[in-house]
Formats: C-alpha cells, structure tokens, sequence
C-alpha cells in the first residue's frame, strides 16, 4: 500500500476544522492564515491563555513549513509551487490540533527525525534550560531560528511532537507533524 | 567636553513605528530615554525588523539619559524575534553596566505563563532588575 494522501487528510481534519490550507506558504499567507484563525468563535471564546498558545504555535508552525519546505515531487498529487506544504488547525474533543504536511527528501529524514527525539526525550525542566542556552549562544541561522522553534512548540503546548514519515517513492518522504494544545 | 554630549544626546531622533499584523508597535525616544514596544512580533525576517532598533540603541549608548525606561508588552512572538529582543536587552546590559540606569518593565497578562516564563528566560541572561508586570484581561 502506497501513501495516500486523501486519507492522510480525513484522518487529521477529524473534530471541527478551524483552517486547512495546502499551497505555496508564503509571508502574505501566514498574515491571511492568522487573521482568518482571530475569526473563529471557538478560539474567541477560549481563555487568553489558550487562545495565544494557539496563535503562537500555528505561527510557528507556518514558519517552520515557510523556512524548510521544498518543491513537492512531480508525481505528488498537488500543485507544483514552490514552498509547498498543507496545515489543518482543528479543535477535537478538549484540545486543538495543528497538524502539518510537507514533501521532503528522504536523505533529510534522519536529520529531522534525530531533531525531534531529541526534543522527545526532555523533561519540561531540560527543555526550559536548552531553550534558554540556545537563545544564548551566538550560533542563529539567517532563518533567525537556529533550533529553537521545535522546542519553543513542545515547551508552549507541554506535549510531545507526535511524527509519521511515509514513503511516498524512491526519493521522497511525506513528513507529516501533529502538535497538541489544550 | 559637556557640550559636545549634550549635542550627540540632543541629536538622536525620536523613532516611532506603527504596529503591523506581523511587527509590534515601537518608540524609541532619546531625550526622554524611553524605550517601548507593544504588540505581537512574528516576521518572518525578524532580524531585517530588528536591525534599525539595535542601531539606534547602539547610537544611544554613545550618550544615553541619565535614566533609561524601558517597556515591553507583548502579545506574543516568535522564536525568530527572540533572539532580537535578547541583542536589545544586551545593549541595554551595556548602557546599564556604564553606570545609566535602565529599568526594564516586562507586561504580561494575568494568565499568560507563557509570556511571564519568556520574561524570566531573559532574566536569566541579563544583569539588570526586571520588573515584572502583571496586567488584569
């Protein structure tokens, strides 16, 4: 059974989705995703606290996929744009949900997937302390993250990164995210 | 010797930005020695955002007001900007070091741990007092 990617879409827009985007991720995009996500009534209605780690995280989020994501593979069953990815915002049960999907190259896996056990494998604590000693040393990319945005997600929403890779053929992977907060 | 200080310290010019969807609200004021910024601050350049800020700053340690207040009350930001925010409270280490006082006053809302924790990151790198401020919703 190959990936497919319809069924990887029913599976994350389960509960009531608040925003589900898939295209070029773009600065104007993010802007337009966010004010769109200030619309909707259940998030309006959520304490302070809820409401901004939402709008935090999805920013976050957005980001990450702005400053990493590829051309998807020709054979995907997507547009060709460049910058592509797919994000579903949606609240089930007692929590919300962001979830996202991208393309990448298979030799990026292990890179990715070391990146995110890594953030795993921390107490709450140990995330705080690395958090701050990479705030702190001089080492940031141009991208201007240098690491902290996955752990910025997982000391934000308290919960693990939950990551699924599918092979979609010999070259490349679908990488997909899903991010917790409640 | 004086006037020449006095000079440099009259000729910094007030900067004031109106905020954005994406980038907060900032005044940067010489004469009175105020520095504020309010809002969210999520571009996706933040250092392009940042730069004329940290300028300004550098020029202002030069010759800063006897006393420094600075306020920052933010909505929330992304990881891109905090390592700005920290080159702004590291000039200001600098300006404080040199005997100019600067009083730091960090906003928060009542609920919102995670903005009060980001506070105390950057108390935790900084040598100077902050003054933590609760806001009621």
């Amino acid at each position: 059974m190959g990936f497919e990617l319809k069924n990887w879409y029913s599976d994350k827009k389960q509960g009531e989705v608040v925003l589900e985007y898939n295209g070029s991720i773009t600065p104007d995009l993010i802007t337009e995703a966010l004010q769109s996500i200030e619309q909707n009534l259940n998030l309006k209605n959520e304490k302070n606290r809820v409401r901004k780690k939402v709008y935090n995280v999805f920013v976050e989020c957005l980001q990450n996929l702005y400053h990493h994501v590829d051309y998807p593979p020709e054979t995907a069953p997507v547009e060709r744009s460049s910058n592509y990815g797919i994000i579903i915002l949606s609240k089930d049960g007692t929590f919300y949900r962001i979830s996202t999907g991208n393309f990448v190259k298979k030799e990026k896996l292990n890179y990715i997937k070391d990146r995110i056990d890594q953030v795993n494998s921390l107490s709450d604590e140990e995330v705080r302390m690395l958090y701050r000693d990479i705030l702190n040393n001089d080492e940031f990319s141009d991208k201007g993250g240098g690491g902290l945005g996955m752990l910025d997600i997982v000391r934000k929403t308290g919960n693990k990164l939950e990551y699924y890779f599918y092979q979609f053929d010999d070259e490349y992977i679908f990488f997909s995210l899903d991010v917790y907060i409640s | 010797m004086y006037t020449l200080v006095n000079r440099i310290a009259t000729s910094m010019e007030t900067i004031i930005r109106e905020g954005s969807p994406k980038t907060p609200f900032v005044r940067l004021d010489g004469e009175s020695g105020v520095v504020e910024i309010k809002g969210r601050s999520i571009p996706e350049n933040s250092v392009e955002f940042y730069k004329p800020i940290i300028d300004w700053l550098e020029k202002f340690g030069d010759a800063p007001s006897d006393e420094t207040n600075v306020n920052i009350q933010l909505e929330y930001f992304n990881t891109s900007s905090s390592k700005c925010i920290l080159d702004i409270f590291k000039r200001l280490e600098l300006i404080h070091k040199k005997g100019n006082p600067v009083e730091i006053n960090w906003y928060y809302e009542e609920d919102d741990e995670d903005m009060f924790e980001a506070g105390e990151d950057y108390q935790s790198i900084i040598n100077i007092p902050f003054k933590m401020i609760e806001m009621e919703e």
